[in-house]
């Protein structure tokens, strides 16, 4: 009985090092047309927030003061005040929005509008569309290069990661990846983009200075069909050194050594991992399981699943708030 | 990035697509045979479009050529009617004459294999994107005929899975006096032997003539039906191979017994629905319906698929000769991304596209196949339709 009081001591101390840092998770559930709000230090879910139609890209503004939303069945995206939650606009974000990015400037956002082939610009304290780029067949995910001069997007049927040159608005690259990419992540120091292709079952390494796949990685897990394994959502560390990717069906997130690329261990997660988002301290990840209705939390450090937190229905995209 | 660097990377860009002539896009020219004879169905919504099959090929032309503008591509599509009296292997080779070495087809089992026979010294590869009948993947199967279109077998497998997940496992079967109908009867009974289901009785349906359509004619149906089906041994649900649109959609809501129909009407197999929107569908559903003002229909998609498979293998060989195109289709690196939650990759055997099945009641989407649990060694997609060890047919 005294060992077991000493280890539950051990263990809860351990557990509030591991999380003293407190930040908001806001998880969309595409179709609950809510976001959850997760409490990261207590690893709970604290409120949950009535929105649009299917929500399901989500971010917020780099001050933190609001959460942006793609609600695609109601053809906008809903800006939310983090701290009332309280839905106090919205964008002109053109047909079915799914997945954005903000750029550096935390006015310019880049959307992918799915059904016209289109990625729309968009000022968010004017609220004001700026322009559009010709894209691909169905452009879906979008990475922004650190410096925010290089734009990604993937287009789902033409399967490529289109570069844009922020600037000038125009496409000055175009690489062919596997079927369907979902999802486009730049590294912290934007020496590479990695983009993962759902139907494919890889993700490309992409240079993009030289507008090239330098690696192609691949995943194998015993016992599992190659058809269910679908890369997702990414997350790399800002140090680079691991990345981890959403498997889908799979019920799996791959842990790689980003430098190496080779995968290191698979995490039994929830059903259809999708997307990801880290802590801003990057001690912990937070995975959404849609079929499973719930949010996996991976500790980074240890690389383990430390946490199942129940959400609304069909968990889609997570975002964190930086304070 | 400066100017006169991004000039020289675009001119890289070219050199790479298109080594010889880099203004000029590379051309793939693609035919389309068809059979211009309407289908009359019982209901009206489902009476085939004009274009039915031929848009769903159009999309897919457009969309790789908006693939086809960032690799110096370029699609088009001829497309070719070929009426009762005309000679399919002549229209095959027409199309071969104005460069058309890839042929999309959607006719009937007889007239496919005529014009694959003599495009087959051209060089014409066909894509089946019309014929659900199996034995041109079995007995008859050609090295030159690809096929996207399901099999019968496919399609029935697909039922079959869901109705014994569903633990309804005695069928009454009702079979029409067509011979295309009994050929589903016999995919139906196929069915119910590979996975445990059992059918209880079998009635034939009589086609004795008559129109489909009349202006009283729900007065004498609504009697005609619960008498057909009365008396019948307990069964859960009723199943109904009716390709030839006699009866079957007349079924539900009519049964002696109050159960469920399935097969040729209520819970339908098929490669595409007009509500289908999982896995992305819903954008391909958007851009047909702006593109052409009504709804795809599996035909659409089975052609859709067909095009999609040529820009798909240009795009990844940067090549615009057909037999390059078609060697890569066959490799193993081969995938098609359609809209139905995993790839789609060719059975290298028989060159049928592996394909979940959709079960849709012509509102929603009920489920789809392969059900959990359908376990394979190669892939679940293989425990729908004829697999390897039991192919009849021998690719020469």
């Amino acid at each position: 009985m005294r060992s077991f009081a000493l280890l539950l001591g051990i263990g809860l101390a351990t557990a509030s090092c591991g999380n003293a840092e407190a930040y908001l998770a806001y998880v969309s559930n595409e179709k609950g047309n809510t976001i959850t709000v997760i409490d990261t230090a207590k690893l709970e879910a604290i409120k949950t927030i009535k929105v649009g139609q299917r929500p399901r890209g989500i971010t917020l503004t780099k001050d933190g003061k609001h959460i942006l939303v793609c609600v695609g069945d109601d053809d906008t995206i809903e800006i939310i005040d983090a701290n009332t939650h309280e839905i106090v606009g919205t964008l002109p974000s053109g047909p079915d929005p799914e997945l954005f990015a903000l750029a550096p400037d935390g006015r310019t956002l880049y959307v992918a509008n799915e059904d016209n082939n289109l990625v729309t610009i968009i000022d968010i304290e004017r609220r004001v569309p700026l322009g559009e780029v010709e894209v691909g067949v169905e452009p879906e995910g979008m990475g922004l290069s650190p410096d925010g001069k290089l734009l990604v997007n993937t287009s789902e049927t033409t399967n490529m990661a289109h570069f844009i040159d922020t600037a000038t608005r125009k496409i000055v690259g175009n690489v062919l990846v596997d079927p369907r990419p979902r999802f486009a992540q730049f590294k912290a120091d934007g020496s590479e983009v990695w983009v993962s292709s759902e139907i494919g079952g890889s993700v490309s390494v992409i240079d993009p200075q030289k507008f090239a796949v330098k690696k192609k990685i691949t995943f194998e897990i015993p016992g599992m069909r190659k058809e269910s394994i679908q890369p997702v959502g990414i997350g790399i560390t800002t140090d680079g050194k691991w990345a981890f990717v959403a498997l889908g069906p799979a019920n799996r997130v791959a842990v790689i050594d980003a430098a190496s690329y080779a995968v290191q261990k698979y995490l039994l997660v929830g059903q259809r991992v999708w997307e990801m988002a880290f802590t801003p301290d990057e001690k912990l990840l937070f995975v959404t399981n849609g079929v499973s209705n719930d949010v996996s939390v991976i500790d980074v450090a240890s690389q383990k699943v430390i946490k199942s937190i129940a959400v609304g229905e069909l968990p889609w995209g997570v975002a964190i708030s930086p304070q | 990035m400066t100017d006169p660097f991004r000039l020289l990377f675009i001119a890289i860009l070219l050199l790479v697509c298109e080594p010889t002539r880099a203004a000029e896009p590379a051309e793939i020219k693609i035919g389309y045979l068809r059979v211009p004879e309407p289908k009359i169905t019982l209901s009206l919504l489902q009476t085939p479009a004009d274009n039915d099959g031929l848009a769903g090929a159009q999309m897919a032309i457009d969309d790789n050529n908006t693939t086809g503008r960032f690799l110096n591509q370029r699609f088009s599509l001829d497309d070719t009617l070929v009426g009762a009296k005309d000679d399919p292997a002549a229209a095959a080779l027409s199309l071969a004459d104005k460069g058309a070495a890839l042929i999309i087809a959607d006719l009937p089992a007889d007239a496919l294999l005529k014009a694959a026979d003599a495009g087959r010294a051209r060089g014409l590869v066909l894509f089946n994107a019309g014929a659900i009948d199996d034995r041109l993947r079995e007995e008859d199967c050609r090295v030159n005929v690809i096929h996207t279109a399901p099999t019968r077998s496919m399609l029935a497998d697909g039922l079959a899975q869901y109705l014994v997940w569903k633990q309804w496992r005695r069928w009454l079967l009702v079979v029409g006096s067509h011979p295309a109908d009994k050929l589903y009867a016999d995919a139906i009974r196929r069915a119910a032997r590979r996975f445990g289901g059992r059918i209880v009785q079998e009635r034939v349906f009589e086609d004795t003539g008559g129109a489909r359509r009349t202006d009283s004619g729900v007065v004498q149906v609504q009697r005609q039906i619960p008498v057909f089906t009365q008396e019948a041994p307990a069964y859960d649900v009723l199943v109904a191979a009716d390709e030839s649109e006699v009866f079957a959609n007349y079924l539900p809501y009519r049964t002696w017994d109050p159960r469920p129909v399935a097969g040729s009407a209520g819970l339908v197999p098929t490669s595409w629905d007009a509500s289908h929107g999982q896995w992305g569908a819903y954008q391909m559903q958007n851009r047909f319906m702006a593109r052409f003002s009504r709804r795809m229909t599996a035909v659409d998609m089975q052609a859709w698929s067909a095009a999609r498979m040529i820009g798909e293998a240009a795009s990844r060989t940067r090549s615009a000769d057909a037999k390059t195109l078609v060697d890569f289709m066959k490799g193993p690196e081969f995938t098609l991304a359609a809209f139905k939650g995993q790839r789609l990759s060719l059975r290298p055997w028989n060159l049928q596209l592996r394909q979940p099945i959709l079960l849709a009641d012509g509102r929603m989407v009920v489920s789809v196949s392969p059900q959990e649990g359908f376990l394979h060694q190669v892939s679940e997609l293989d425990t729908l339709g004829v697999d390897q060890p039991e192919t009849k047919c021998k690719l020469k």
